[in-house]
């Protein structure tokens, strides 16, 4: 059945991968943001599981960002690889800082004290001239695999960059989901006292959540500047958290496929409503999340699901 | 020394109410030990200290001669020592299944929080200790209800089962058998001891009944006020005139409004 996944998965990759040759530059470019967020719903989706929902995980989406773009202004450095390796490892390391204090919190606590720190982080970031303040700055182009690329062909193998660590990121975090300590979400949700009781820390465990789902954020932030080619504040900023929530709740905690696929619809709803109906972005967001709540508590992911249910299919 | 478990002096004050005082013990390897006493005499104070979830005030505690006292529970539960609640705590949306699987997979893997990260929940051996427990505990029949649906009984056995993943050599019981019915508390009993005993398992149970302590305790230990009053063969323990008046003659009452106090006082 796991191998199954898996298969089904990287068949799934390669898909997309082939059918990026045919894409539009606006699809392209839409579809390559969308895979990079949808990283940092990976890591919310890990602790969602756990009952746990940071409104500040924008922290370390932004760390990764201007790890890549700091880099690229003041060193030598444009191996791609190399940037997203850094902003993984920063990121890392700063969510293990944080997880610090922020493992030994729950509920809302937990969720505020995320939110205060990235906001920490943004204040700091408006602040500072040499990182670019308010408006903050261009990122220098990377180069992959010591070439640099231009115009369409830049694009296309961006995009396969991203896709690359999206199918990395699904793999593991497919082996965490399956492991004995990705297994105990709900009993990290329900029974702390159980766990503590048969050997094991729960706030070391959920550090570790935190651990994993920073990094990816900040893999996320990294492919995203690298994308945009621009780091601003604004990636600290809470209401990206919450848009990273959002798409979360939309996606539903149920699969990790669901990650990918609801941040591209959610992209694509955004730039389809931004040029075709400006200004009813907001209403449509808050339709679709009211729609998503009453009628799809499980999210896009519970309805292979409910449509197995429906047709009368054993779900494995 | 042959004492698995020993106990000095071992004190406990929550402002100014005393909960245990003065309590010195020894506990034989492979001893099955009745702990009696009204309600509040300081029975689940006694063995939250042993376990890790109260800190003693003064005192020590030796396990296997190592001196264990104010470490938190999990080092403890790792070292041997494991315990049950006087309100089953199991995963209640989890299945009997998952639960055990669950307790399995954490005691296999929890000397390394990394290792747990990478080992596949399921696995061959630890399916087959999954099963050898639901066997002894007889929990087969039950294996796809969720744990919040099961009867008191059945989840209290669950609660049991899970505790003694990894094998451990020391099994304190909150009241196994409180809030199971009259009728079915001998077979409760009977089960969850015949389990010990075959796995040689060192316990401790706190029963109010006193016929249950008769039968299953080697030795026991009578509370009142935070401190053993009386320690002994049950015939001797029970006969004990201040036992019978202070503890035996007060249990039938005590015991529902004690349950219904620590239903709510457990989860804190
Ligand atoms: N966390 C706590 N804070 C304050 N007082 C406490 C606390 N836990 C226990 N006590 C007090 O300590 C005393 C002993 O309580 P304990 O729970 O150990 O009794 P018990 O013998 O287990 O009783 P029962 O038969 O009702 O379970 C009681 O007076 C109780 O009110
Ligand atoms: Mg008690």
């Amino acid at each position: 059945m796991t191998w199954r996944n898996t298969l089904v998965g990287a068949l799934a990759f390669a898909v997309v991968a082939s059918a990026a040759v045919v894409l539009p530059a606006w699809l392209m470019s839409l579809a390559t943001i969308a895979l990079a967020n949808a990283l940092v719903v990976l890591g919310l989706i890990i602790l969602w599981r756990a009952g746990l929902v940071p409104f500040g995980q924008a922290l370390f989406y932004a760390t990764g960002a201007y790890t890549v773009a700091l880099l690229g202004r003041f060193t030598d450095l444009r191996d791609a690889v190399l940037f997203v390796i850094a902003a993984a490892l920063l990121s890392g390391i700063l969510a293990y800082l944080v997880g610090l204090l922020l493992a030994r919190y729950r509920d809302i606590f937990f969720a505020m004290l995320s939110l205060a720190m990235s906001m920490i982080l943004y204040g700091v970031l408006v602040k500072t001239e040499t990182l670019g303040s308010t408006d903050g700055f261009h990122v220098e182009s990377a180069t992959f695999f010591g070439s640099a690329l231009h115009g369409r062909t830049a694009e296309l193998v961006l995009f396969w960059f991203v896709l690359a660590w999206c199918a990395l990121a699904a793999l593991v975090v497919s082996v965490y989901f399956r492991s004995v300590a990705g297994s105990l979400a709900v009993p990290v949700r329900e029974r702390e006292i159980r766990l503590e009781f048969l050997g094991i820390s729960v706030n070391r465990l959920i550090h570790l959540k935190l651990i994993i789902a920073g990094t990816l954020a900040g893999i996320g932030g990294a492919l995203a500047a690298l994308a945009v080619e621009h780091v601003d504040p604004t990636m600290a900023y809470w209401t990206t958290s919450g848009g990273f929530v959002f798409v979360t709740i939309l996606a539903g905690a149920g699969s990790i496929a669901a990650a990918f696929i609801g941040s591209f619809l959610f992209e694509l709803v955004r730039s389809v409503a931004v040029d075709l109906m400006p200004g009813t972005w907001q209403i449509i967001l808050g339709t679709v999340l009211l729609l998503t709540i009453l009628f799809l508590p499980g999210g896009l992911g519970s309805v292979v699901t409910v449509g197995r249910r429906r047709l009368g299919i054993k779900t494995p | 020394m042959s004492a698995i478990l020993s106990v000095r002096g071992l004190e406990k004050t929550f402002g100014s109410v005393v909960a245990a005082r003065d309590i010195t013990l020894d506990v034989p390897r492979q001893q099955s030990i009745g702990i009696i006493g009204a309600n509040g005499a300081g029975k689940t104070t006694f063995v939250n200290m042993i376990t890790g979830y109260l800190r003693p005030s003064k005192g020590s505690i030796l396990f296997e001669d190592r001196d264990i006292t104010g470490l938190p529970s999990r080092a403890i539960t790792r070292l041997g020592i494991a315990r049950s609640f006087q309100v089953a705590q199991v995963f209640p949306s989890l299945t009997v299944d998952e639960n055990v699987a669950a307790a399995v997979a954490v005691a296999r893997t929890r000397a390394s929080l990394l290792m747990s990260a990478i080992t596949p929940l399921a696995s061959a051996p630890a399916t087959a200790e999954a099963e050898e427990l639901m066997t002894l505990f007889q929990l087969g029949d039950y294996r796809n209800a969720r744990a919040a649906t099961l009867p008191q009984g059945v989840r209290k056995l669950l609660d049991i089962a899970m505790a003694l993943v990894g094998a451990p050599r020391v099994l304190l019981l909150d009241e196994p058998t409180s809030g199971i019915s009259i009728e079915e508390k001998f077979a409760v009993m009977e089960l969850i001891m015949t389990a010990l005993a075959s796995r040689r398992t060192t316990v401790l149970f706190v029963e109010h009944d006193m016929e249950i302590v008769a039968r299953y305790a080697e030795r026991v230990l009578a509370f009142h006020d935070g401190t053993v009053i009386a320690d002994g063969p049950p015939t001797q323990a029970l006969a004990d005139p201040t036992v019978q008046t202070l503890i035996c003659g007060t249990a039938p009452l005590g015991v529902a409004a004690g349950e219904v106090l620590h239903a709510q006082g457990l989860r804190s």
